[in-house]
């Protein structure tokens, strides 16, 4: 990948990040956690992968699509289309608040750029093979993306999801899971395990490609080898660190669902604030 | 100002405290945290099972563990144990009659910021329509602790509706006394009858001293079963008042306005006006907002009562 483009990929991930908290610290509310974890994911899918994305005609049916399945992480995707220009930056503040168009979770009625609404964990993920079947039908060339938690794959409705991915060879549907291995009462092998993940998903003959989820580079080269796989959906099985870039919110399952306070929440930006300062003058 | 408490907390509490006399399990799906199952996991974490995300396995492994002969409590979000499960709970737990008793915590639009996704404003009505079901929808802290209690020592599947949002504690623990099935007559009235459930019914207080204000006698009524209803209370209510109000933080499809309008349809026709959420979806904000949004306050309970009376 292009050092400059790398560069500037990275940046916009950052950039995300800092969305993702401004929003959960303004509302009081809202899963920092997780969106902190994909925020990498997105800025590769939303400024290199994704095509025919126009902020002036969100519903382009051209366009490559993206499902959060994990809607949770609404923040991090309302960042991302708030950087690809879908609305107006200074909205984000108004996350979760009665006046606002911002829900909690994705609203594919009321926010631009949404292309599904989720926030009932594992239904996102067969929305997003309904997508990709439907583009098989109409002979459009679309690419579908999904995002799923890997809590998230407790629920059978995933694997009912996955059996028919791979029955009708939808090698337009691309998910990634992230792989933080934290969900809300704990690290998963405390609670309901779903390991291992790589295996199951090609007992289930889908194309699994394991990659650190936070590295811009491994995504985008995981995504370029799924365009070419023929026959099958592929997984990207992201090795994510859940709370990514703000040092105490790491690996911890306390900020799955709790906002910080003002202090917490500076804490937090400067951290981000570092990050991208560092990169900028690299 | 009154002690304040979400019914969630004493969902917790009361399984602890219960947990104790009786050989309850309690199973959750991932939410123990916010469910409060956590309190009885501290305390009995060998009668705690964490099936993950995944409420409907989470619902029939409940039919299961009950029909070796113990009492089950399966907890998680109303919208996904009445919602995403439903159709266990029809047939695992509501067909077999099996001695389930579903927790379902964060009921209604006082969920809050979470938004529409995560609102479940047709769970009464879903639960109501299953046969054997029984579905009761504590007001407060001392009413919730002794539904609990009430659907341990039931024989049969129970649904137990609570909230997120701390509420105020209405009810004298020491003189409460919780029948299944049974209204509770707050305060007498002879001009309209003011009928809710859950956190409505602090409000219709609010309401029916609003209207005394104006000279309206209310008599209010909390209905915590909603099924099997007490027809007895509302038929004597519709008789000496002439008019109905009912509130409910649900859909005014298939919850307690409905229940109530059935009863009276079929014994003791009046006119009555339903409170609730007008068949729309909610959406994130702050609670106390939400509910004024939805007109789901003690001044909507008011109007609608002089509405009512109007078409006496
Ligand atoms: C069907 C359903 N059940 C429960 C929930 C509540 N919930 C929200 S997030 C979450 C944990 C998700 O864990 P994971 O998928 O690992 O997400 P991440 O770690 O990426 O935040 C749960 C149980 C939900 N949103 N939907
Ligand atoms: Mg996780």
């Amino acid at each position: 990948m292009d050092k400059v483009l790398k560069k500037e990929l990275m940046i916009i991930a950052n950039r995300i990040r800092k969305h993702a908290l401004l929003a959960v610290y303004s509302a009081n509310s809202g899963h920092p956690g997780g969106s902190l974890s994909i925020s990498d994911i997105l800025a590769v899918l939303y400024f290199k992968q994704m095509k025919n994305l126009d902020p002036k005609n969100p519903k382009n049916p051209d366009r490559d699509r993206l499902v959060l399945s994990k809607g949770h992480c609404a923040p991090a995707l309302y960042g991302a289309l708030a950087e690809k220009g879908f609305f107006p930056k200074e909205d984000i503040s108004s996350f979760r608040q009665a006046h606002s168009y911002l829900q909690g979770h994705p609203d594919m009625k009321g926010v631009p750029g949404v292309d599904m609404s989720t926030g009932s964990l594992g239904q996102g993920i067969s929305a997003a093979c309904g997508m990709a079947i439907a583009g098989k039908l109409a002979n459009k060339d679309y690419r579908v993306y999904a995002i799923l938690g890997d809590g998230e794959l407790e629920e059978g409705q995933v694997w009912e999801a996955a059996m028919f991915a791979a029955q009708y060879k939808l090698d337009n549907l691309t998910a990634f899971v992230d792989f933080n291995n934290l969900q809300i009462d704990g690290k998963l092998c405390d609670v309901c395990s779903p390991l291992p993940i790589d295996k199951k998903f090609e007992a289930f003959n889908w194309h699994v490609i394991t990659i650190d989820g936070h590295d811009v580079e491994q995504i985008d080269n995981a995504i370029e080898e799924a365009k070419t796989i023929k026959g099958k959906p592929t997984l990207i099985l992201a090795n994510c660190v859940k709370g990514k870039n703000v040092s105490f919110m790491e690996n911890q399952p306390q900020w799955h669902g709790s906002a910080p306070n003002k202090e917490q929440y500076e804490a937090a930006v400067a951290e981000i604030d570092a990050i991208i300062k560092e990169l900028e003058v690299m | 100002m009154a002690n304040m408490k979400a019914t969630r907390e004493s969902y917790g509490e009361a399984l602890a405290k219960f947990g104790e006399e009786y050989d309850i399990v309690v199973l959750d799906a991932d939410l123990s945290k916010s469910t409060k199952t956590e309190t009885f996991k501290k305390k009995f974490p060998e009668r705690f099972i964490n099936v993950g995300i995944a409420e409907g396995n989470m619902m029939s492994v409940a039919a299961g563990i009950a029909s070796t002969g113990k009492v089950v409590f399966a907890s998680t979000f109303a919208m996904f144990a009445a919602g995403r499960a439903f159709e266990q709970v029809r047939n695992s737990i509501g067909y077999p009659n099996l001695n389930v008793k579903i927790g379902a915590t964060h009921a209604g639009i006082s969920v809050g910021e979470d938004g529409a996704s995560h609102q479940c404003l047709e769970d009464i009505a879903l639960m109501r329509s299953i046969p054997n079901m029984v579905v009761i929808n504590p007001a407060d802290h001392v009413e919730a602790m002794a539904a609990v209690k009430a659907a341990i020592l039931h024989d049969g599947p129970v649904y137990l509706r609570f909230g997120r949002l701390a509420v105020p504690v209405i009810f004298d623990e020491e003189t409460y006394k919780f029948e299944l099935g049974k209204g509770v007559q707050i305060s007498d009235g002879s001009d309209v009858s003011l009928i809710a459930t859950g956190l409505m019914v602090p409000e219709a207080i609010k309401a029916a001293e609003i209207l005394a204000s104006e000279g309206i006698s209310a008599r209010v009524i909390n209905i915590h079963t909603i099924k099997p209803i007490d027809v007895d209370i509302i038929v004597k209510a519709a008789r000496e008042t002439g008019a109905v109000v009912t509130a409910e933080e649900h859909n005014i499809i298939g919850g307690l306005g409905s229940a109530v309008a059935e009863v009276l349809c079929e014994n003791y026709p009046v006119p009555m006006q339903r409170v609730g959420t007008r068949d729309v979806f909610g959406r994130s904000g702050k609670p106390a907002e939400l509910l004024k949004m939805y007109n789901l306050t003690a001044d909507d309970i008011a109007n609608a009562a002089r509405e009512v009376i109007k078409r006496k």
